[in-house]
């Protein structure tokens, strides 16, 4: 029985005790909030051994702190301020940094206030096992809880209780320990951490300890490593370049805090994520609810230090200085090859890198069109920064030494795998052998003053072009979690391991409870060859009334995932299974994904089974959902399936029930197209390893689709348009669903001008049963791809759909546009996606089986599960991509050398030209899956009106040669390693209609 | 909004301090309101509520006199300044109504109705500050008002929230709790243990309810003793003030007041 207690409070206490303050509703109504908060006395200090304290949870901290410090001879212990967290993790995430920490519960709630992802990792240093980390909930502790003052702004309130905290701690220390015959033994101290001088200042004065993290770094036993994870921060005049004295601020100041906020309620300034241009490094741009297009962002001081993914403020110019989106590529490790690391600060017109990125904007500007003008502006704030790691290679024309023995500190440039970001500088002590690896970069800060970002060396993670340290760049790159699964996780699975079978039948069986008994249906799995995750599998029958029975059986995954276990929430924060071309991050052990949650042929398993009665027309009449044990009968290939069931002289159950399938599947198809369902195409590259000896280890296969692909597809649709229908109705408020917005049609524009112009062709973008009829109608008789082109190019102008919760959205806006379905929910994947898992549940209650957990009764808890899983998503399809990207270099590379070495030749392939530039041309390898510029520094004439580009005659010496939009030519590919980055380039030149390598 | 804020942190505090089971700060006042019979504002952290108590009186219509029982009324009313947004409510406010219904509910079968024949009892329950656990003060305050007006009860009627946060329940919750929270209200009699009041607006798992439940039951009787002896400290300054013997037959706490 716990003890249930009345928590007094001090009448005279009321003015600490009680919070006072104005806020504003969603809807912009402004509210007064009070809020209390309640003083205690029994909020434990953490030291082991206080005999104030007794404190007996979790890992205290060493009675006399640690001894090892040159200025603290009798034990000492750290306490970080809010900065300290948000500049320096990395330091304090070394295993060489030892010491205890103390972290003030003021401290905390900023981190969290500031940057969730720093606050996640520092809730995992706190539960490192060999860090000795103590949270003391300073607010609530009567001497230690500060109120904030007049005139006192949140920092410094904070501040003050940060100083508060730390003078308590040592107080606490000298009253709690006994003095030996009257002598006080020296005991140990308490130091403040902090990077704010006037904060070290005003902690001098209280008599608090108090010092720099450099100083305090330098006294420790390994400083001179630790010291390289330093972050550059402003107060440590870390960076006096050569220009410092002389140096002139190349950025405008960001406006305050107040004064962005004051603009954005008005109107005047506008908040968006800052996207950079990955094919001109000098623009970026901003999506805003108040612009339909996007605001542009012109050169570098308008994007004012922005780094991709940022939130901004944005100020829009007048509309007269509207400009139109570049036409040109703008490669900055070409423009800016010669920029000195030293001195690159320098304004003016010495420095000829600067002089050289001027002329580019300025000639490409001249060229930009004054019919696609938009919006466009500048960044005048930041509300958030969304710096993290990044992978990188350092730039070996950027080292002043490559003494490979010279350990002297070095400023270098760190060039970020992603075209996206802007160039690091960072100063290493280990810079020589740096080179040729890649490895992990953190932006620390970017200064006014400050033509690059600075930051600092993280860790190395090998040699470039290795898999290994490709492959790893990937994860980190996109923020994919691969660490292997911990014990408390795997101790979530059956004790049973891969012995675990469905029990036999029996009242008092915890597995049969509630199944229903399908051992003796036919159900069979139709998959991919070599499949071993199968999470589904298939049935149906013909019933006495002449209808049909048809059921879809999924693994029972939420049998074995508890809500709110080491298991569940790992899953939940990796949200999904990824998939690299070498390599799968599972979202769940294998032991359920390929074993006892794989339904295989021939064995018991459970399982999650929605059982449709059908008419012959294929309409519902009836839908049930129940937990099930099934028996399935054979597994099949797509292709086995197709075989059976178009074999004519064969009359066995399990192949009728095929046709029955096929049929009705035949006919959901046709009821989903007639209602509008888009059909898209994204390129497909499948890429063979086991053959990468051989000469040609890629290959595109054209994703060949047999009826029964097709029959899969169609029942899973309608499983997860039943399932999603049952908890929307049973869960108003919480059901996990997945929608796809209708992309504007300002998406559509760009597409929709070009086929007019170049095809005569009329896209119908009003609604997705328009786009998918005129989609049919791009046809070219005398080109087959071009339709498939087509798609693809309209893919990109869709939103991505996402996973929601049902009651934060209006009920309009639930529906699947590609889909044409109303409402739609992912249910069949619970092995690999974690959504479906959290569906799994939520039919589960819905049908009385298991009781729901509270947790899915939140809204704000879907939310965010809900949110990293979107975020999870995105990431994992970007990662797939470019793992796919990396190995077509690979095999690309091996082709180009096997040609040139047997005959001489070139690599060369017809592709599409998708987009003109003013100095080049997009293309696509339709026989790759490849996208690829081709780029021309000669005279050239372009048409943006009509997308055209011409190539005059004095340059051929022959014709004019027009290439258009559509066009189909042929490209030599080629792989070059680029120069500073050592990172294999596609290199595409145009061999027909002219030959490019002169232009 | 509420996201950025934890409900219940890693070192097992709640937002405003307080523990999983702690309940907020009480205070009482059962000083005479102008013209009722029995009054009490009573406490709760910020949440605060008035009670006013009339009655026993004559019943003043006829059609609803009832000739073997008393009736009661309850009128409910909330403060326009107690919430940040001050949203007027109406007194025909669908919400008011079923607040009052639930507080007429739960005293129904306390109040000993059959001793006072033809009368009416009307309560007039006044909110005047919300943060949370509105309808558990509203009855407490109701329970103390009507033994301050002498009204004859069976027991006192002591209600108390709880809500589960990710499984770990808690109890007397805030507004901002009680935003992000399933919970329940729960009123017991904690004299025979009878519950007469279970308050559900939120979807609460079957298991989690019964924890819920009976933690909401003990608190009840935790709450009992401090209203018992907040009575009490009023007896006695009424009985001082008036001479000893006068009306104190009439005061009911007399059968309650031997239990513990
Ligand atoms: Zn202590």
């Amino acid at each position: 029985m716990v003890e249930i207690t009345i928590r007094k409070r001090q009448r005279e206490d009321a003015v600490i005790t009680q919070r006072k303050f104005f806020k504003k509703t969603a809807r912009g109504k402004v509210i007064k909030v009070i809020r209390e908060r309640y003083l205690r006395d029994d909020v434990v200090c953490g030291i082991d051994g206080c005999r104030e304290c007794y404190s007996t949870v979790g890992p205290l901290l060493p009675f006399n702190g640690a001894l090892d410090h040159k200025l603290f001879p009798h034990g000492h212990f750290v306490l970080p301020d809010t900065n300290v967290f948000l500049a320096q993790m990395d330091l304090l995430e070394s295993t060489l940094f030892t010491s205890p920490i103390i972290l003030l519960q003021t401290v905390l709630e900023e981190v969290r206030h500031r940057s969730l992802p720093l606050y996640n990792r520092l809730k995992t240093l706190v539960k490192v096992d060999d860090k000795r980390t103590w949270i003391f909930y300073n607010e609530y502790r009567s001497e230690t809880a500060v109120v904030r003052e007049e005139d006192e702004s949140p920092n410094d309130r904070n501040d003050r209780g940060i100083r508060k905290g730390t003078s308590w701690y040592n107080s606490h220390i000298s009253v709690t320990r006994p003095t030996t015959r009257g002598q006080i033994t020296p005991l140990p101290s308490v130091v403040l951490l902090t990077d704010d001088v006037a904060n070290r200042l005003k902690a001098e004065k209280e008599g608090i300890p108090c010092l720099s993290v450099r100083k305090y770094v330098e006294g420790m036993p390994k400083a001179s490593q630790l010291l390289d994870l330093l972050a550059a921060t402003d107060s440590e005049a870390l960076e006096p370049t050569v220009a410092a004295g002389g140096r002139g601020a190349i950025y405008e100041d960001y406006l305050p805090t107040g004064e962005l906020a004051a603009g954005i309620k008005a109107g005047k300034l506008h908040q968006g994520h800052f996207n950079a241009n990955q094919f001109n490094y000098l623009e970026g741009s901003v999506s805003v609810p108040a612009f339909e297009k996007r605001i542009l962002l012109v050169g570098r001081e308008n994007m004012n230090r922005s780094v991709d993914g940022d939130i901004v403020v944005v100020e829009v110019f007048d509309e007269k200085e509207w400009k139109a989106p570049a036409d040109e590529v703008i490669d900055q490790e070409v423009t800016l090859k010669n920029d000195d690391v030293e001195d690159s600060d320098e304004e003016g017109d010495n420095n000829e890198a600067i002089v050289e990125e001027r002329k580019a904007l300025k000639t490409e500007e001249a060229a930009r069109r004054a019919a696609e003008k938009q919006p466009t502006g500048r960044v005048v704030g930041i509300i958030k920064r969304n710096w993290r790691a990044y992978v990188c290679h350092i730039d070996s024309t950027s080292l002043t030494s490559s003494n490979a023995t010279s350990l002297s500190q070095q400023t270098v440039f760190a060039t970020p795998v992603s075209r996206l970001l802007p160039r690091i500088r960072m100063r290493t002590r280990q810079a020589p052998t740096l080179i040729g690896q890649k490895i992990l970069v953190t932006i620390d800060k970017w200064d006014i003053t400050s033509r690059y970002p600075e930051g600092h060396f993280v860790r190395a993670l090998g040699k470039v072009e290795s898999k290994e340290a490709e492959q790893e760049s990937l994860l980190l790159e996109f923020d994919v979690p691969y660490r292997p699964f911990g014990k408390a996780i795997l101790d979530c699975l059956p004790s049973e391991g891969e012995q675990w079978v469905v029990p036999p039948k029996s009242e008092t069986s915890l597995e049969w409870r509630d199944r229903e008994d399908l051992r003796d249906l036919n159900i069979c799995s139709i998959d991919p060859p070599n499949c071993q995750d199968i999470d589904d599998a298939l049935h149906a029958r013909r019933l006495p009334n002449g209808n049909i029975e048809a059921g879809v059986h999924i693994a029972d995954v939420s049998h074995f995932v508890l809500p709110d276990n080491p298991m569940d929430d790992e899953a939940a924060s990796r949200g999904t299974t990824v998939y690299l071309v070498d390599k799968r991050i599972d979202m769940l052990p294998s032991l359920l994904g390929t074993n006892l949650c794989s339904l295989r042929p021939f064995v018991e398993r459970l399982a999650f089974s929605v059982i449709w009665e059908l008419s012959p027309g294929a309409e519902i009449v009836n839908v049930r959902f129940t937990k099930s044990v099934i028996a399935s009968k054979f597994a099949f290939t797509y292709a086995e399936a197709q075989k059976r069931k178009d074999d004519l002289k064969l009359h066995d159950d399990l192949t009728e029930s095929i046709r029955m399938l096929n049929t009705v599947a035949q006919k959901l198809k046709a009821g989903r197209m007639t209602a509008g369902a888009l059909n898209l195409a994204s390129p497909e590259v499948k890429i063979h390893l086991d053959s990468s000896e051989s000469s040609d280890p890629i290959d595109v296969e054209q994703k060949e689709m047999l009826e029964t692909n097709s029959l899969v597809e169609e029942f899973m649709l309608l499983a997860n348009i039943s399932v999603a229908r049952k908890i929307q109705e049973t869960f108003p408020q919480t059901a996990v669903l997945r929608r796809h917005l209708p992309p504007p049609s300002a998406n559509f524009e760009k597409l929709q001008d070009i086929l007019k112009k170049r095809k005569g062709l009329n896209l119908d973008v009003s609604s997705s049963g328009a786009l998918a009829a005129s989609l049919d109608k791009c046809l070219d008789p005398t080109e087959p791809a071009f339709n498939t082109l087509v798609r693809i190019m309209a893919t990109r102008c869709m939103l991505s759909a996402e996973y929601f919760c049902s009651g934060s959205v209006s009920k309009e806006t639930f529906g699947h546009y590609g889909l044409a379905s109303p409402i739609y929910t992912h249910f069949t994947s619970p092995i690999r996606r974690y959504a479906d898992v959290l569906a799994h549940r939520q039919l589960s209650a819905a049908i009385s089986h298991t009781p729901l957990h509270a947790s899915l009764h939140s809204k704000t808890h879907v939310e965010r599960v809900l949110g990293v899983v979107n975020r999870r998503h995105r990431m994992a399809q970007m990662a797939g991509r470019a793992s796919v990207e990396f190995y077509v270099g690979l095999a690309l590379k091996a082709r180009v050398e096997k040609s040139l070495k047997v005959h001489s030749g070139k690599v060369t392939e017809e592709a599409f030209v998708i987009r003109t530039f003013r100095n080049g041309l997009g293309v696509f390898v339709s026989k790759l899956g490849l996208e690829g510029l081709v780029t021309f520094k000669r005279e050239t004439q372009f048409d943006a009106e009509n997308y055209t580009f011409t190539i005059p005659v004095a340059e051929t010496g022959d014709k004019d040669v027009t290439i258009a939009v559509f066009d189909k030519v042929v490209v030599s590919i080629d792989v070059e390693k680029d120069r500073n980055t050592q990172r294999g380039k596609v290199k595409m030149t145009l061999v027909s209609p002219i030959d490019s390598t002169a232009l | 909004m509420s996201s950025r804020i934890e409900i219940l942190n890693d070192g097992g505090y709640r937002s405003d301090g307080r523990r999983q089971y702690e309940l907020r700060d009480m205070t009482f006042d059962m000083s005479e309101q102008a013209g009722a019979d029995g009054s009490a504002i009573i406490a709760h952290g910020l949440t605060q509520v008035l009670v006013s108590v009339f009655g026993p009186r004559e019943a003043k219509m006829r059609s609803q006199t009832l000739h073997d029982r008393a009736i009661i009324n309850v009128e409910v009313s909330i403060a326009p300044f107690s919430t940040g947004d001050r949203r007027k409510r109406a007194r025909g406010d669908k919400r008011i109504l079923e607040f009052a219904s639930m507080i007429k509910a739960t005293f129904e079968p306390v109040v000993q109705t059959s001793l006072h024949p033809r009368s009416q009892i009307d309560i007039f329950v006044h909110v005047l500050q919300q943060d949370g656990g509105v309808l558990q003060a509203c009855i407490n305050a109701t329970t103390l008002a009507l033994a301050n007006a002498g009204v004859p009860l069976l027991d006192f009627v002591c209600a108390v929230t709880g809500g589960v946060h990710a499984a770990a329940p808690m109890l007397d919750l805030t507004t901002l709790e009680e935003n992000d929270l399933p919970h329940v209200t729960v009123a017991v009699m904690p004299r025979t243990g009878r519950v007469t009041l279970v308050s559900m607006e939120t979807r609460l798992h079957v298991d989690r309810f019964e924890e819920i439940f009976r933690l909401a039951g003990q608190a009840g009787s935790v709450l009992h003793k401090e209203m018992r002896a907040a009575v009490r400290e009023r007896t006695k300054g009424v009985v001082d003030a008036m001479g000893s013997g006068l009306r104190t037959s009439d005061f009911a706490e007399d059968a309650m007041m031997d239990d513990t």
